[in-house]
C-alpha cells in the first residue's frame, strides 16, 4: 500500500479565487492511501517545497500528488523536490487545477468539485505508478541552422564561436537574406551591406561553419541530441568548388531576360548569374528555365568562356545526410503578395511599389544605381506618398491579423532618406498608428516629422488611381476631418510580412508547432521564447514572429546560447516514460514500426521456449529506449495490445478515466 | 423606448460589430459620397459605439449614402459602415410621417426615361 | 441544362435592348434557356437591414421557382443579380431569414438557397467561354475603344457576389476583347454612378456620372458598356449625353450578327 501525500497550491489568487483549496485538501485527505493533505499559498516557492520535503520524511511518503498549475510549468520542479527527499521523481503526479480548472471556470462550487475530481484522478494514477529510471543518450556536437539571413548568420557565428561545428542550409543561392537587400538600417542609418557583409564573410571563413546554399531540408529523423537530416543540394550547374566568381560567364550569357530576384524583379539578369556582388558563396548559378543550353541544347557560351571549367549542364540534385545535436530554425519572412489589395493599384501602375522594392531603388547597388527614378518612365519623382499597414492588422481575410512591427520604422527611414537626399521632394505618409517602441525609435520617427518635414496623415487610403501623369492617392485625413486626394509621382506600400512559405513543410518535418499565421510557436511566450516545445529545436528571427534587425540579432544570439548549452553536454537524460513491448503478446505485425516518428522500433527474430524442450522463433518488436520519445503512437496502433508506455500505461489511463467518471 | 434599447436594436439591425473598428478611416478614404455627407462613414461606426444616436438620426448622410458598399468591401476589420447607415436610416423612415418621397410628387420629379428599377429602389430606400 | 431566364421589370419596359439582344444572342450561342415561370420583381434593391424579411420574399419566390426548374437562374440586370444573389445567400446562411421566409411562404418544399444565381456575363465566361464566344463572332467590333462600366452591384460585396476581383475586375474587358473590340481600362469603372439618389439629389448623380465619364474619356474610351438600366439612366441622362453608353447585350448581338 502506498503512502500518498497531497499538496494543494493556491497559486496566490490564481487558483484560490475560484477553487476552495482548503476544501480540496480536506476532501482528498479522505481518499484511501492518502496519509497527508496540505494546502499552501505558493507550493513552488522554497517554503512550499520544504513543506513537501518535510511531509515526505515525516510520513514516509511513497508518492506525491501536487494540485497546481500545468505540468508543463512545474512538473520538473516538483520531481526535483521529491527526488531530493528520497522519492523516485516518477512517483509524482500533477493535477492541473489552474489552466484546466480555476482559470476557465467562474462558479466556485463547480470549480472546487472539478478540482477534487482532478485530484482523485491523479491519486488513482499514482497508485499504479512505478519508479522509473531515465537512460542517457549521447549528444552529437554539431548544429544545423536552417536559413542564412541575419538570424541564421548570427546564430551560426555564435555557435561556432563556442567551438561547435555548425551547418547553414539556405534555400537561395546566397546567404544574406532580406537584410542584404536593404539600403540603410534604422535607427542609426548605417548601411545594411556595411554591417552585414562582414558577417557573411566571417561565416564563409570560419572553419567551423559549413554553408550549403541553394539547398533544402529533405527529411528529419531522430530527436534532441541525435537528429539525422537529409539535405537536398539542388543542382546549380556550376561547380561551387572550382568557380572563382570572376563573372565572365555573366557577360557572355546571351539570355538576359531572367528577373533579377535580388532586385525584386525590377531589372533583369542573365541565365547564369551571381546574385549580387557580395554574395556568399561568390559563385555563379544557372537558372535552368532561362538557360538556352539546358532548354534546347544550343549555346554553351558560358562553358566555353569559363577558365576553370566550372560549368556542368548535366549537374543533378544531390542528397547529403548529416547528424546534428540541435536544429535552429531561422527561415525568416517575405512580404505578402498584394493581389487582395488592388485598391492601391500595385498590379495596375508601375510606379506603385512595395517598400522592399523601394529599398532596391534607393540602394546604390540597386537597379537604378541608387538614383531615385520612377519605374515607369525613369523620371525623377517629386511627390512620394507612403501607405502603411498594407495587409497588416487586417481581419477581413484579405491580409494578416497581426502588426508587422517593422513598417512604421522603415517607412520613417525611407521618408527621411528621401528628404535628406532629395530636398526637392514632398513626402506624405498615411498611417493608422505610428508604433515606435524601442530605444531611440520614437525620437527617430519624430525627426522625420520635425527636421525633415515629412507630412504624416492619420488615416487610410481608399483608392489609388491614375489621372494624367499623376497617381491620385485618395484617403482619409482623420485629424483634419476631410477626404484628401494627393497627386503623387510614386506610391510606396508598406506590405505586411509573413513567414517564409517553406516553414510549414519544415515545421512538419521537425514536429515543431506552428500558429495560425504560420509563425513557429515558442515553448513559453515569456520564459522560453527561443525554444520550440519540441526538444532540440530552437527559433531564431522572424520565423517566430515579426521583429526588426536589432531584435532578430538578440534573439539569434539567445538562441545560440541555448544551442551551446545543449551541445556542451556529453549526454542527455532520456525520457523515462518510453514504450515497451510485451514479447509474449507481440504478433510481429510491424504496425508500430511504421507509425513511430522517431525510428525507435525495430523487429528481431527471437527464440522462445515453448516447454518440453521445444522452442520457436518469432518476430517481435523491440523499442530503443534512447530513441523513444514516449509519444504513444505505437501503443494506440498496436492491434494486439503488446505495446505499452511506461508512466502512461493503459491501466493507468483507464484508472484515471474511472476516477473521473466515479461519483 | 430607452435610448440604450434603441441603440441595441440599431446595432442588431446593422448585423455588424462596430467594436472591431480600429479607427483607420479607410471607409471614409474610399467613400465616393464623402463630399455630400455631414457625418462620415467612419463617424457612423464611432458614434454608434459611443451611443451618440441623436446625431446620427438627424444626419443628412442617411440620404446621400449611395449604399455602394465600397466602404464594406475595403474595411480591413470586416466592419460594414454602410450597414450601420442603413440601420439608422430604417430607424428614421419607419417612424410615422418620416417618408421622404410622396407618391403624388412622383409625376413632377421624374422624367419619362427613369427606369422602374430606380423608382422602386428609391422608394425602398426613402420610404416605408 | 436549361437556364431559367430572369428578365426583371425594367427589361420589359425601359431596358428592352438589354433583354431582346440578350435573348437573341443566347439563341445564336446555342444556350438552352426559358423565361422563368411567374416571375416577380426582385425588389430592385437589396434590403441591407437584418430585420427586413418581407421585402426579400419576392426574390425568394423567384429563387424557389428556379429550383423547381433546372436550378440555374440567369440574370441580366446588375441590380436584379445583386438582390437575387444576396437574398439567396441569406437563405443559405441566415437561419433567422430562412426560418421566417419558409414559414411565411409555406412552399411545398422548404427553400434553403439551392439555386445558382448566374449573371449573363458569368454564363459567357464560365459556361460558354470567351474563347468559344470569339469563334462565334461574325462581325467583330474591330477598332472600337470601349470602357467597361462595372459600377457597384456586380462587384460588391465580393464575399457574396464572387463575381470578379472587386478592385481590378477583368470580365467585361475580356468580353470586349472576345467581340473584337479594344477594352479601355479606366480608374472609375467600379465607382458608383449615383444610383437611386438621382431622384432626390440629382446634383449628386450628375457629379458621380461625370466622374465616371471623364475618367473613361481621359483613358481614351469612345463608348461605355453596362449591364444595369439604372447605371444606363444616370450615365446618359445625368451624364448629359457626354458619352455613348450601350448595354453589353446589344454589342454582343451586333458581333454575333443577330442585331437587325
Amino acid at each position: 500500500m502506498q503512502k500518498i501525500g497531497v499538496f494543494v497550491c493556491w497559486c496566490g489568487s490564481n487558483i484560490s479565487a475560484t477553487v476552495d483549496v482548503k476544501k480540496v485538501a480536506e476532501v482528498l485527505k479522505a481518499e484511501p492511501g492518502v496519509v497527508v493533505s496540505e494546502n499552501y499559498q505558493y507550493m513552488c516557492s522554497e517554503n512550499g517545497q520544504a513543506l513537501i520535503r518535510n511531509a515526505i520524511k515525516e510520513h514516509g511518503l511513497t508518492g506525491v500528488v501536487v494540485c497546481s498549475c500545468s505540468p508543463r510549468m512545474h512538473e520538473a520542479t516538483f520531481r526535483k523536490t521529491c527526488e531530493s527527499a528520497g522519492i523516485n521523481p516518477y512517483m509524482v503526479e500533477i493535477a492541473n487545477i489552474r489552466e484546466q480548472c480555476s482559470w476557465i471556470h467562474k462558479d466556485i462550487e463547480e470549480a472546487t468539485e472539478k478540482a477534487i475530481i482532478l485530484g482523485r484522478t491523479a491519486i488513482a494514477k499514482l497508485k499504479l505508478n512505478a519508479p522509473l529510471t531515465a537512460g542517457e543518450s549521447a549528444v552529437t556536437k554539431r548544429a544545423l541552422v536552417i536559413g542564412g539571413g541575419i538570424a541564421g548568420i548570427q546564430s551560426a557565428l555564435d555557435i561556432a564561436e563556442a567551438g561547435f561545428e555548425v551547418d547553414i542550409v539556405e534555400q537561395s543561392p546566397t546567404i544574406g537574406g532580406n537584410m542584404a537587400k536593404l539600403d540603410k538600417t534604422f535607427p542609426t542609418l548605417d548601411c545594411a551591406a556595411c554591417i552585414l557583409t562582414p558577417k557573411m564573410v566571417d561565416c564563409a571563413q570560419n572553419d567551423k561553419i559549413d554553408i550549403m546554399t541553394f539547398s533544402e531540408i529533405e527529411s528529419v529523423k531522430g530527436f534532441v541530441g541525435n537528429f539525422k537530416v537529409e539535405i537536398r543540394r539542388k543542382a546549380r550547374f556550376v561547380n561551387e568548388k572550382t568557380c572563382t566568381g570572376c563573372g565572365v560567364c555573366m557577360q557572355k550569357c546571351p539570355a538576359k531576360k531572367g528577373l533579377n530576384e535580388f532586385n525584386m524583379g525590377l531589372n533583369n539578369r542573365p541565365a547564369i548569374y551571381i546574385p549580387f556582388a557580395q554574395a556568399i558563396p561568390n559563385v555563379a548559378i544557372i537558372d535552368p528555365e532561362q538557360c538556352l543550353k539546358i532548354k534546347n541544347g544550343k549555346c554553351g557560351l558560358c562553358s566555353m568562356n569559363c577558365q576553370v571549367n566550372a560549368i556542368d549542364y548535366t549537374m543533378k540534385d544531390e542528397i547529403v545526410e548529416r547528424e546534428y545535436g540541435a536544429i535552429v530554425v531561422a527561415t525568416g519572412y517575405k512580404p505578402i503578395s498584394l493581389e487582395n489589395f488592388n485598391e492601391y493599384g500595385y498590379d495596375t501602375y508601375k510606379d506603385v511599389v512595395t517598400s522592399l522594392e523601394f529599398e532596391r531603388i534607393m540602394n546604390a547597388a540597386g537597379p537604378t544605381n541608387g538614383q531615385l527614378v520612377r519605374p515607369s518612365d525613369g523620371k525623377h519623382p517629386h511627390v512620394i506618398t507612403f501607405i502603411q499597414c498594407v495587409g497588416s492588422r487586417d481581419t477581413s481575410g484579405c491580409g494578416k491579423p497581426y502588426c508587422s512591427k517593422i513598417c512604421c520604422m522603415y517607412t520613417a527611414k525611407h521618408a527621411m532618406l528621401l528628404r535628406e537626399k532629395y530636398p526637392d521632394t514632398e513626402v506624405h505618409v498615411f498611417y493608422i498608428d505610428v508604433r515606435t517602441p524601442g530605444k531611440n525609435y520614437d525620437e527617430f520617427f519624430r525627426r522625420a516629422v520635425e527636421q525633415y518635414d515629412v507630412d504624416y496623415i492619420k488615416g487610410m487610403v481608399g483608392k489609388v488611381y491614375k489621372e494624367g501623369d499623376k497617381l491620385m492617392v485618395q484617403g482619409s485625413d482623420l485629424i483634419n476631418d476631410e477626404q484628401v486626394i494627393i497627386p503623387s509621382d510614386m506610391v510606396v506600400l508598406a506590405a505586411a510580412i509573413e513567414p517564409n512559405p517553406s516553414v510549414r513543410k519544415i515545421a512538419t518535418m521537425l514536429t515543431a508547432s506552428i500558429d495560425t499565421n504560420n509563425f513557429l510557436t515558442e515553448a513559453h511566450a515569456k520564459l522560453r521564447p527561443v525554444e520550440s516545445p519540441t526538444a532540440g529545436i530552437f527559433l531564431s528571427g522572424v520565423c517566430q514572429g515579426p521583429k526588426d534587425i536589432p531584435e532578430t540579432v538578440s534573439q539569434a544570439s539567445a538562441c545560440a546560447a541555448k544551442v551551446i548549452g545543449l551541445l556542451a553536454k556529453d549526454t542527455l537524460k532520456c525520457n523515462a516514460c518510453v514504450a515497451h513491448s510485451d514479447e509474449m503478446i507481440c504478433t510481429g505485425c510491424s504496425v508500430c514500426e511504421n507509425v513511430c516518428p522517431y525510428g525507435a522500433i525495430t523487429y528481431v527474430d527471437k527464440e522462445f521456449r515453448l516447454g518440453g524442450g521445444k522452442t520457436e522463433v518469432r518476430r517481435v518488436a523491440q523499442v530503443n529506449p534512447a530513441v523513444c520519445q514516449g509519444c504513444g503512437a505505437c501503443t494506440v496502433t498496436c492491434p494486439s495490445g503488446a505495446m505499452d508506455l511506461k508512466g502512461f500505461s493503459t491501466k493507468q489511463i483507464m484508472a484515471e478515466v474511472d476516477a473521473v467518471c466515479k461519483r | 423606448m430607452e435610448k440604450s434599447e434603441q441603440i441595441k436594436l440599431i446595432k442588431e439591425r446593422s448585423g455588424t460589430d462596430a467594436k472591431k473598428c480600429m479607427k483607420c478611416g479607410k471607409c471614409s478614404g474610399r467613400c465616393p459620397a464623402y463630399a455630400d455627407m455631414d457625418i462620415k462613414p467612419h463617424q457612423f461606426v464611432s458614434y454608434i459605439e459611443k451611443g451618440e444616436i441623436d446625431k446620427l438620426l438627424n444626419s443628412k448622410s442617411l440620404f446621400t449614402c449611395l449604399t455602394c458598399f465600397a466602404c464594406v468591401e475595403r474595411c480591413p476589420r470586416g466592419v460594414a459602415p454602410a450597414a450601420i447607415i442603413e440601420a439608422v436610416r430604417q430607424e428614421v423612415i419607419r417612424m410615422q410621417g418620416e417618408n421622404r418621397v410622396k407618391a403624388e410628387e412622383i409625376p413632377e420629379i421624374v422624367d419619362d426615361k427613369i427606369p422602374q428599377q430606380l423608382l422602386v429602389s428609391m422608394f425602398r430606400k426613402y420610404n416605408k | 441544362m436549361k437556364f431559367s431566364y430572369y428578365p426583371g421589370c425594367t427589361l420589359k419596359t425601359k431596358a428592352k435592348e438589354l433583354d431582346i439582344y440578350g435573348r437573341k444572342s443566347l439563341e445564336a450561342l446555342g444556350v438552352d434557356f426559358e423565361e422563368i415561370k411567374e416571375w416577380q420583381c426582385c425588389g430592385a434593391v437589396y434590403p441591407v437591414a437584418k430585420d427586413e424579411v418581407a421585402t426579400k420574399l419576392s426574390a425568394v419566390r423567384t429563387l424557389a421557382q428556379a429550383k423547381e426548374e433546372d436550378g440555374k437562374l440567369l440574370t441580366l440586370c446588375s441590380a436584379c443579380h445583386n438582390v437575387l444573389k444576396r437574398v439567396n445567400e441569406d437563405m443559405k446562411s441566415d437561419d433567422n431569414m430562412r426560418l421566417k421566409a419558409n414559414n411565411y411562404l409555406a412552399l411545398e418544399e422548404a427553400y434553403n438557397g439551392e439555386t445558382d444565381v448566374i449573371h449573363y456575363l458569368e454564363l459567357l465566361r464560365d459556361y460558354v467561354g470567351f474563347d468559344k464566344l470569339k469563334e462565334k463572332v461574325v462581325k467583330p467590333l474591330t477598332g472600337k475603344k470601349i470602357g467597361a462600366y462595372y459600377g457597384c452591384l456586380l462587384l460588391r460585396p465580393n464575399s457574396v457576389l464572387a463575381f470578379d476581383n472587386p478592385e481590378n475586375p477583368s470580365i467585361i474587358e475580356n468580353f470586349i476583347k472576345a467581340i473584337g473590340a479594344t477594352p479601355v481600362v479606366y480608374a472609375m469603372r467600379n465607382e458608383c454612378c449615383g444610383a437611386y439618389v438621382s431622384v432626390t439629389h440629382k446634383e449628386i448623380a450628375e457629379k458621380k456620372s461625370a466622374n465616371v465619364i471623364n475618367s473613361a474619356k481621359d483613358a481614351g474610351a469612345e463608348m461605355l458598356v453596362t449591364a444595369c438600366p439604372l447605371c444606363m439612366y444616370n450615365l446618359t441622362e445625368n451624364g448629359k449625353g457626354a458619352m455613348e453608353v450601350k448595354y453589353f447585350t446589344e454589342l454582343l448581338a451586333e458581333a454575333l450578327g443577330v442585331k437587325e
